[in-house]
C-alpha cells in the first residue's frame, strides 16, 4: 500500500501556532507505530482561524483536522484518522469548509492545494503554463491580456496594471527591471506572504511573466525583514529553479534570460512606497523619490522599472492561460477581479478571503468573520492599513469597491480588514496613527516629518481634554496641511484615520475620569 | 589594535566580499552584519565605508535610517512585540506592559509593526519565529522556554 499523504502547513501563520510541532508529532507517532505515511507541507489555505490545520489524503478526498495541537497526534493515530476514522477535531473533506468554498480563488487557488516546495507538485498544477503560453504569443500579447483585465495595483494605489506594463515595454533603454513589492508593509496585510509562501513557485513564474513582457531579464523581489520563513522558502525554491534550469540563461530553450535577486528589508514602513523602495534597493535610506519621472521610465538605476505588487503580478498568470475578459467578467464598476481580503485583529474566523470586488465589508466581516473574536459587538473596522479610516458598523453595507470607499473618506487599499470589538478606545488608535507616522516618517518633507509629531501632541491635549475646541480646529488644520502637502501617502493619507476618528468616535476623547 | 577588533573587522570584510564589495549592496550587507554579528558598530561603518568607496556620511546614514540596524549589542534574547492594529484589537498594549516586567536583562523587547499574523494576533518573534495568539501567559511560556544565556 502507498503512504499516506498527511499535509501540514508550513506558513508563518501556522507555524506561529505550532504547525511544526504538530509535524513533528505525527512523524514521531507513525513512527513509532510503523505506519507508512508522506508528510506534505503545504501553503495555507487561509482559514487561519483552523490552524493548525491537518489534512490527510484519502483516494481524491482531503480530510480535515482543525486546530491540532501535539498532544492531539496520539488520539488521531488512535482514532484511525489515517483511513478516516473520526476524531472530535475532524470537520470533514476540506473541499466542503464553506468558508473556502464560497470564495473565488483567482490569484490563490494553488495555495494550500499544493506541498509549496515541490517543482513535481506545481508542474503537476499548471505550473509554467503560463510562462510558456506567453512564449508563444508574445509580449504584446500578454500586456494586451492585462489591459483587458482591468487589472489595478494590488499594492493599495490602484494603478491600471496594464498602462505601466506598457510604459515599461514602450520606454527606451536596452537593461530594464522589474521590482517586486513584496514589503508588504500595511499592518493588518498578510496577503503577499501567504502567497510567497503558499505558491513560491507560482510567484515566481509571474515574475519572468513580468519581466518577458516589458523586456526585462532580471527582478528583485524587496522582501520586508519580518517575514524571515518567507525568506527561507523563496530562497529554497530561487535555488530549485536555478538548478532545474528555469531561471538563468536560455530558460528551457525558449531562449529567455530572466534571474531573480531577493533583497530583504531594513525595517522601514515608507520602503513599501515605490520609490523609496528603488532608493533601498540601490543600497541608500529609504527617501521618497519625487515623482516625474516615474519608476517607469527611470527607476531601479535609472533603467525603466515595473513595480509591481506580488499579488498583482501573481493575478496575472491565470488571466495568461484564461484571458483578460474572464478576469474583468468579475467584479464591480471600475474595479474588476478579485481581491484576496485579509481578516484580523479582534475577529472569530480571520483569514485570507479572496472574492471578487463588490462584495460588502459586512460579508466579509460578519458572514466570513463571524463578527469579533470576544463575542462583543463590532466598534470599528479599519480597512486599508494603518493609512486606512476607521469605519463605524454603520459603514459595513459600503460594497468593496476602490471607487466607492473614497466616496466614504476610506480606502481599500491592500485589503486589509482590521476588526475592533467596543472595549477599543479609538483616541488612541488616532493617536496611534500620528505616532506611527512620526515613527516610520523617512523625513523629507516637513508635513510629515514635524506634523505627525505636533499631531500626537495634539491628540494627547484633546484627550486631556485641554482646550478642546482650540485643539480639534488645530487638528483638523494639521490634518489638510499634512494631507495637501506632504511628498507621499505616509504623511498624505495618515489624516484618514485620525479624521475618521474625530467623526465618527469624537466621544472617546471625552476627559477620561483619572485625568 | 586588539584581537577582538581584528577577528570583527575580518567578519566585516568577510560579509562585505559575500556581496562583491559593490556599494549598491549596502543595506544587504548591513543587514547581513546585524543578522550575523547582533549589531553594527561604529568601526564597522568606517570599515565599510572605505571598503565600499563611500562616505562614513553615506554609511551612517543608513545605518541610522533603518530601524532593524542596531547600534548597541542586544542582549542574548531578542524579542520583538507588534504593536499594530491588529495586535492591538487583541490586547497587544496590555501584553507589551506585561512584557516588560517577565524579562530579565539579557532579554532585549522591540517594537515591531506587522509580522504579517494579523489573523492570529497578538503575534511576537522570538529569535526569528514568529508566535500567534499570545496572552501573557503563553508570553511566560516562551520566555521561559528560552535557553540559559550563553
Amino acid at each position: 500500500m502507498a503512504a499516506v499523504k498527511v499535509f501540514v502547513p508550513r506558513e508563518t501563520t501556522a507555524v506561529s501556532v505550532g504547525a511544526n510541532e504538530v509535524a513533528v508529532a505525527i512523524a514521531a507517532e507513525a513512527k513509532r507505530r510503523g505506519a507508512d505515511i508522506e508528510l506534505a507541507r503545504n501553503g495555507s489555505w487561509g482559514a487561519c482561524w483552523l490552524e493548525p490545520l491537518v489534512e490527510v489524503q484519502l483516494g481524491d478526498q482531503r480530510i480535515a483536522y482543525a486546530n491540532i495541537e501535539p498532544t492531539d497526534v496520539p488520539s488521531l493515530f488512535a482514532a484511525g484518522f489515517l483511513d478516516g476514522g473520526g476524531h472530535d477535531k475532524c470537520i470533514g473533506p476540506v473541499a466542503e469548509i464553506e468558508y473556502l468554498i464560497t470564495q473565488e480563488r483567482w490569484t490563490f487557488w494553488r495555495c494550500g492545494l499544493v506541498e509549496s516546495l515541490s517543482l513535481e507538485d506545481f508542474l503537476a498544477h499548471q505550473g509554467f503554463k503560463a510562462l510558456r503560453k506567453a512564449w508563444e504569443t508574445g509580449p504584446d500579447a500578454v500586456i494586451d491580456e492585462v489591459t483587458a483585465s482591468g487589472l489595478r495595483g494590488r499594492g493599495g494605489a490602484g494603478f491600471p496594471a496594464g498602462i505601466k506594463w506598457r510604459t515599461v515595454a514602450d520606454a527606451a533603454g536596452d537593461r530594464k527591471y522589474v521590482a517586486c513589492n513584496a514589503d508588504e508593509g500595511d499592518s493588518g496585510t498578510f496577503s503577499d506572504r501567504m502567497l510567497m509562501e503558499g505558491d513560491p513557485y507560482g510567484f515566481i513564474e509571474s515574475l519572468a511573466i513580468a519581466a518577458f513582457a516589458v523586456g526585462a531579464n532580471k527582478a528583485y523581489i524587496y522582501l520586508r525583514s519580518e517575514y524571515p520563513l518567507t525568506r527561507a522558502i523563496l530562497s529554497r525554491a530561487i535555488a530549485t529553479l536555478r538548478e532545474t534550469g528555469w531561471l538563468g540563461s536560455d530558460i528551457q530553450g525558449s531562449g529567455f534570460e530572466f534571474d531573480v535577486e531577493l533583497h530583504i528589508g531594513a525595517g522601514s514602513y515608507v520602503c513599501g512606497e515605490e520609490t523609496a523602495m528603488l532608493e533601498s534597493l540601490e543600497g541608500k535610506k529609504g527617501l521618497v523619490r519625487s515623482k516625474p519621472p516615474l519608476p517607469a521610465i527611470s527607476g531601479l538605476f535609472g533603467a525603466p522599472t515595473l513595480v509591481n505588487n506580488v499579488v498583482t503580478l501573481a493575478s496575472v498568470p491565470n488571466i495568461v492561460n484564461l484571458g483578460g475578459a474572464r478576469y474583468a467578467a468579475m467584479g464591480v464598476n471600475r474595479s474588476k477581479g478579485t481581491l484576496a481580503f485579509q481578516l484580523g485583529g479582534n475577529v472569530k474566523r480571520g483569514g485570507l478571503v479572496e472574492r471578487s470586488f463588490g462584495v460588502t465589508l459586512r460579508d466579509i466581516v460578519e458572514g466570513y468573520g463571524g463578527g469579533t473574536a470576544s463575542g462583543r459587538p463590532v466598534k470599528a473596522v479599519q480597512v486599508g492599513g494603518p493609512l486606512g479610516a476607521y469605519l463605524s458598523p454603520e459603514e459595513l453595507d459600503t460594497p468593496l469597491d476602490y471607487e466607492a470607499f473614497v466616496e466614504i473618506g476610506a480606502m481599500i487599499g491592500h485589503g486589509g480588514i482590521v476588526v475592533f470589538d467596543d472595549t477599543a478606545n479609538m483616541a488612541q488608535q488616532a493617536r496611534f496613527a500620528m505616532e506611527f507616522c512620526a515613527i516610520e516618517s523617512c523625513g523629507k518633507c516637513t508635513p510629515c516629518r514635524i506634523g505627525s509629531t505636533r499631531g500626537v501632541e495634539l491628540i494627547d491635549r484633546l484627550i486631556k481634554g485641554e482646550k478642546r475646541d482650540e485643539n480639534y480646529d488645530l487638528l483638523v488644520e494639521l490634518c489638510d496641511t499634512m494631507e495637501d502637502a506632504s511628498l507621499c501617502a505616509m504623511g498624505g493619507m495618515t489624516p484618514y484615520p485620525v479624521r475618521s476618528v474625530l467623526h465618527k468616535f469624537a466621544d472617546d476623547f471625552a476627559p477620561r475620569d483619572e485625568a | 589594535m586588539s584581537a577582538q577588533t581584528t577577528a570583527q573587522s575580518v567578519a566585516i570584510a568577510e560579509i562585505a566580499g559575500r556581496f562583491g564589495n559593490r556599494p549598491e549592496q549596502l543595506v544587504q550587507i548591513l543587514v547581513t552584519v546585524v543578522q550575523e554579528r547582533g549589531w553594527v558598530a561604529e568601526s564597522d561603518i568606517r570599515q565599510l565605508a572605505g571598503t565600499l568607496n563611500l562616505s562614513r556620511a553615506e554609511v551612517h546614514g543608513v545605518v541610522e535610517y533603518y530601524h532593524d540596524l542596531r547600534t548597541a549589542a542586544p542582549g542574548t534574547h531578542i524579542v520583538r512585540i507588534c504593536r499594530a492594529e491588529a495586535c492591538q484589537a487583541m490586547g497587544a498594549r496590555e501584553l507589551e506592559a506585561h512584557a516588560h516586567n517577565a524579562i530579565d536583562d539579557n532579554v532585549t523587547v522591540e517594537a515591531v509593526y506587522c509580522l504579517g499574523n494579523c489573523a492570529c494576533a497578538p503575534a511576537v518573534m522570538v529569535n526569528g519565529t514568529t508566535h500567534g495568539r499570545v496572552d501573557a501567559a503563553r508570553f511566560d511560556a516562551l520566555i521561559r522556554a528560552l535557553p540559559e544565556g550563553e
